[in-house]
């Protein structure tokens, strides 16, 4: 058998295996992967929320969100699941189909511990915390192609796990004063320093590949700011970085991959529901995803942006307005390859009996077998090189598989 | 940087002036043994925030031993005036929690008055002069103090036992919480630093605690009806045991259960007004419960403090501190050997953190790591600062550059704190703009800083490799050089 169910399918396999894979799909352009990960444990509950099961209502008095077509309910997806109506900018994605879900998804690995849990998603090998480096990292290392200092994109002053490792990363504090000049922009200071940082060892590496990176950027962020300064300032926090984001790829299309980390998920207290502290950062996130779409033109066909949560919160309200640490989620795709308009995965429902450890959404989606059909279909990567990303991830169902469209 | 960094050499005279005096005493300290550069710069390096020339100047005079039996009693260091009198300016560093709220809250509607929005917003400036003096504070005892290890421990401990500025009332409380529940412990008894951080309302705001509540108990109403669990998973997973600390969801619930009532007092409460932090007995679960295996008695507060003593003394909170600061203070991947004895060292002296950093700063692995640590941001940029000499009358742009690097002083959203490994700090962008940070830093000023003063710091313990390209540059770029060198950004 084959590891990936779907690759047997006629119309599934867009490129054979061995080293002539690649030449077949060279007419094609590169593609591109985002990946924005909600630190602190997203509700996904609350996010995409199955309103048709009726103890939804029972165990969450205070914090749900009424069902579609009620006062300040659900945007309508699919009869049974709404969308958080704070996410309504995302609505015209969701009916052009460019936007899918996927419910009860997350981890194998049981832990409500957030550090670990997130470390198994960054380094997408779940239980194994010594593997040191990031699952798009290992990415960068088996896209063909020369390998650019700025492939790949850190948004914000420093590396995470899911970017770490050997191939460079460019760091980019997508502020609104990230492109500002620096003494080591000045060439006799530059120069100076060049010398100080010709060796071989990881601070010269990084020393060099920051050089290029800035140089890179700023050539694009300027014409950026051609575009932007039409008058108006530029948006604060994400939804800014995020049309940042967008008009740099835009303009540089080198980028493959890029990551965000966003807080304030961790919702014990005082979540809300329709509005309040969960709305309140679901808002510019959605606005931040519709300006992204938007504002990449051409390069949204070829990119596709997941976000995900190191796992879910408890089904049921806590006593404190809020919800504690638990465990299936649900995963966002978008993109200009992606097959949406749907909800996938298998609903575990939200039955007592039907509860992990009766308490929380069951997992019925390994969160690799996602990552693994758009590395597959999107990214393209052949089974060899996707076992080096994704180390023994279970394979793809190949109902999930048909999230990208071939 | 380069704005707020001119002209403000006035209290570097003043620095110069009382590292002198007491540097003083020691001369008379003939046939201490003479102490290599290196080591020198590597004691420096680990116990302070990177050398100073006076402090150079003075470990080379008492020698190591004293230096490090010196810096395990603060108190026999004396401050110096300058600091003292800085430190003095700073108002709100003298107000307790209740103070705190009361003149920096949000304000309450009371008898006859109302606020308005305007005033409203006017007190949420106000907070700013809070995490100002709190920033300002812990910026400049990290500069002048010559307590430097303490300094350096209240930073480790500061991330071991985080708070997040932007959480509820922490605004107001963080800047007692670092003094009142981090600073007197953070030489002393692990114990006493676990209580006073778990009973200060600062953390017991930010991990939710304050309004845990037994479900169904007299105290149980709108959003206090029933249990929260985040305080008591971190403080098993991050404060003490640690995530392989052998504890069971169960017991998160359990101790969960343990803690309720553990609160903050409302702000016009009859009962014990002078206190932020209250047990509540009527928000109490008083059903018997089994904590990691030990049946606890039902005795409401006295409960908890037992659970906490629990931790404090398991051998999985001590195997993993003994990891955390061997982690800091020698080795991203610390030596598993080293890790054993600092632990077993731990349960002899009942979690004296003196004691176990006395073991750590006698072992072969510390001395021979030297440069083995990525400097964090914080450490990178109060290093400099100290290395060159320079003082600072406004330290916001001190503050602005670790925003830029990504570690802003006391905003740190979760409960792991910053970390001080390689993988976290190490960027290409991290390396320009240190680089810029440095450059900045010795050129942009009335005086720039003198190489010959950097090389008096470092002597031989400069690499080959810098010294080379030091020859080759232009002299008004050696300062520079140094403070942006590879050499710089490892301690």
């Amino acid at each position: 058998m084959h590891r990936r169910h779907f690759i047997g399918g006629a119309a599934a396999a867009p490129f054979g295996f061995g080293p002539d894979a690649w030449a077949a799909v060279s007419d094609e352009g590169p593609r591109r992967l985002i990946v924005i990960l909600l630190r602190g444990a997203v509700d996904g509950l609350n996010v995409v929320i199955p309103y048709a099961d009726g103890t939804y209502y029972q165990e969450r008095q205070s914090i749900a969100i009424a069902p579609p077509g009620k006062p300040d309910g659900a945007l309508a997806l699919d009869g049974h699941f709404g969308l958080h109506p704070a996410l309504a900018s995302l609505m015209p994605l969701w009916t052009e189909r460019k936007l899918a879900f996927v419910h009860a998804a997350g981890s194998p690995d049981p832990t409500r511990s957030h550090f670990d849990a997130q470390l198994y998603i960054e380094n997408g090998t779940p239980g194994q915390d010594t593997t040191r480096d990031g699952w798009m990292n290992r990415l960068l290392l088996v896209l063909p192609g020369p390998r650019g200092a700025t492939d790949a994109i850190s948004i914000g002053p420093t590396v995470p796990r899911i970017l770490a490792g050997k191939a460079p990363v460019a760091t980019l504090p997508l502020g609104s004063n990230g492109a500002r000049p620096l003494p080591l922009d000045q060439p006799e200071i530059a120069r100076a320093f060049d010398r100080l940082y010709s060796g071989d060892d990881d601070l010269a590496r990084s020393y060099r590949e920051g050089r290029t990176a800035r140089a890179e950027l700023i050539s694009a962020l300027s014409k950026e700011r051609q575009i932007a300064d039409n008058g108006a300032p530029p948006p604060t926090g994400f939804p800014g970085q995020a049309a940042r984001l967008a008009l740099l790829i835009r303009n540089h299309p080198g980028v493959r991959v890029a990551a965000i980390g966003l807080g304030g998920w961790d919702t014990h207290i005082n979540q809300g529901n329709h509005n309040g502290q969960l709305a309140d950062h679901l808002r510019p996130l959605g606005e931040g995803l519709a300006a992204l779409a938007r504002g990449s033109g051409e390069a949204w066909q070829d990119t596709v942006v997941v976000v995900l949560s190191e796992f879910g919160r408890t089904f049921r309200e806590n006593g404190n307005r809020g919800t504690d640490h638990g465990h299936g989620n649900v995963i966002w795709v978008l993109g200009g390859t992606v097959n949406g308009g749907r909800v996938y995965g298998d609903w575990p429902g939200l039955a007592p009996a039907q509860l992990y450890q009766r308490r929380d959404l069951a997992v019925t989606t390994d969160f690799r077998t996602v990552l693994a059909a758009i590395l597959e279909r999107h990214m393209r990567l052949a089974d060899r090189q996707l076992e080096a990303v994704l180390p023994d991830a279970p394979p793809t169902p190949q109902e999930l598989a048909r999230i990208i469209s071939a | 940087m380069s704005d707020g960094a001119r002209g403000r050499s006035r209290f570097y005279w003043f620095f110069a002036a009382a590292g002198l005096l007491i540097a003083l005493p020691s001369l008379l300290a003939l046939g201490a043994e003479p102490v290599p550069d290196q080591a020198v710069v590597h004691l420096l390096n680990r116990l302070a925030f990177g050398p100073t020339l006076e402090e150079v100047r003075q470990v080379k005079t008492i020698g190591v031993e004293r230096y490090i039996a010196e810096q395990l009693d603060p108190d026999s260091i004396p401050e110096p005036v300058e600091l003292r009198w800085r430190l003095a300016q700073l108002d709100t560093l003298k107000l307790n929690p209740v103070q705190l709220r009361q003149l920096y809250g949000p304000l309450r509607s009371l008898r006859g008055f109302k606020p308005n929005p305007e005033l409203e917003k006017a007190q949420r400036e106000r907070v700013r002069i809070i995490l100002r003096d709190a920033g300002e504070a812990r910026i400049l005892r990290s500069l002048l103090s010559p307590r430097q290890l303490h300094e350096v421990m209240v930073d480790f401990w500061f991330n071991h036992f985080n708070v997040f500025s932007g959480k509820g009332l922490d605004d107001v409380w963080i800047g007692n919480y670092e003094q009142q529940a981090i600073r007197p412990f953070a030489l002393g008894r692990f114990r006493d630093l676990l209580f006073a951080t778990t009973k200060h309302p600062a953390m017991l705001v930010y991990l939710d605690n304050a309004l845990s509540t037994a479900p169904g108990s007299p105290g149980a109403r709108g959003r206090q009806k029933g249990l929260n669990e985040n305080f008591a998973r971190e403080v098993m997973e991050l404060h003490t045991l640690g995530a392989n600390g052998g504890y069971t969801q169960e017991d998160v619930v359990t101790l969960a259960r343990v803690l309720t009532g553990w609160g903050v007092n409302q702000p016009n409460a009859r009962a014990f007004p002078e206190h932020a932090a209250v047990f509540e007995g009527a928000r109490h679960d008083y059903s018997p419960k089994v904590f990691l295996g030990h049946p606890l008695q039902s005795r409401g507060k006295a409960e908890g403090e037992e659970a906490l003593d629990i931790l404090a003394h398991s051998p999985a909170t001590a195997h993993h501190i003994a990891f955390e600061l061997a982690q800091y203070f020698v080795a991203d991947e610390p030596p598993q050997n080293l890790v054993e004895r600092l632990a077993a060292r731990w349960l002899e002296t009942d979690g004296n953190i003196r004691e176990v950093l006395r073991t750590l700063f006698a072992s072969n692995e510390f001395w021979d790591s030297s440069g083995a640590k990525y400097k964090t941001p914080y450490q990178f940029v109060i290093s400099a600062v100290r290395a060159a000499g320079v003082s600072f009358g406004n330290v916001q742009p001190l503050l602005a550059a670790m925003d830029q690097l990504g570690m802003p002083l006391f905003g740190c959203l979760t409960p792991d704190g910053y970390k001080n490994t390689e993988d976290a700090w190490l960027s290409p962008d991290a390396t320009t703009r240190r680089i810029s940070f440095a450059t900045a830093l010795v050129r942009d000023r009335p005086s720039a800083v003198d190489v010959a003063h950097l090389e008096a710091i470092f002597g031989s313990a400069m690499s080959d490799s810098t010294r080379a390209a030091l020859e080759e540059s232009p002299k008004g770029l050696r300062a520079a050089l140094i403070l942006g060198s590879p050499d710089f950004m490892r301690r």
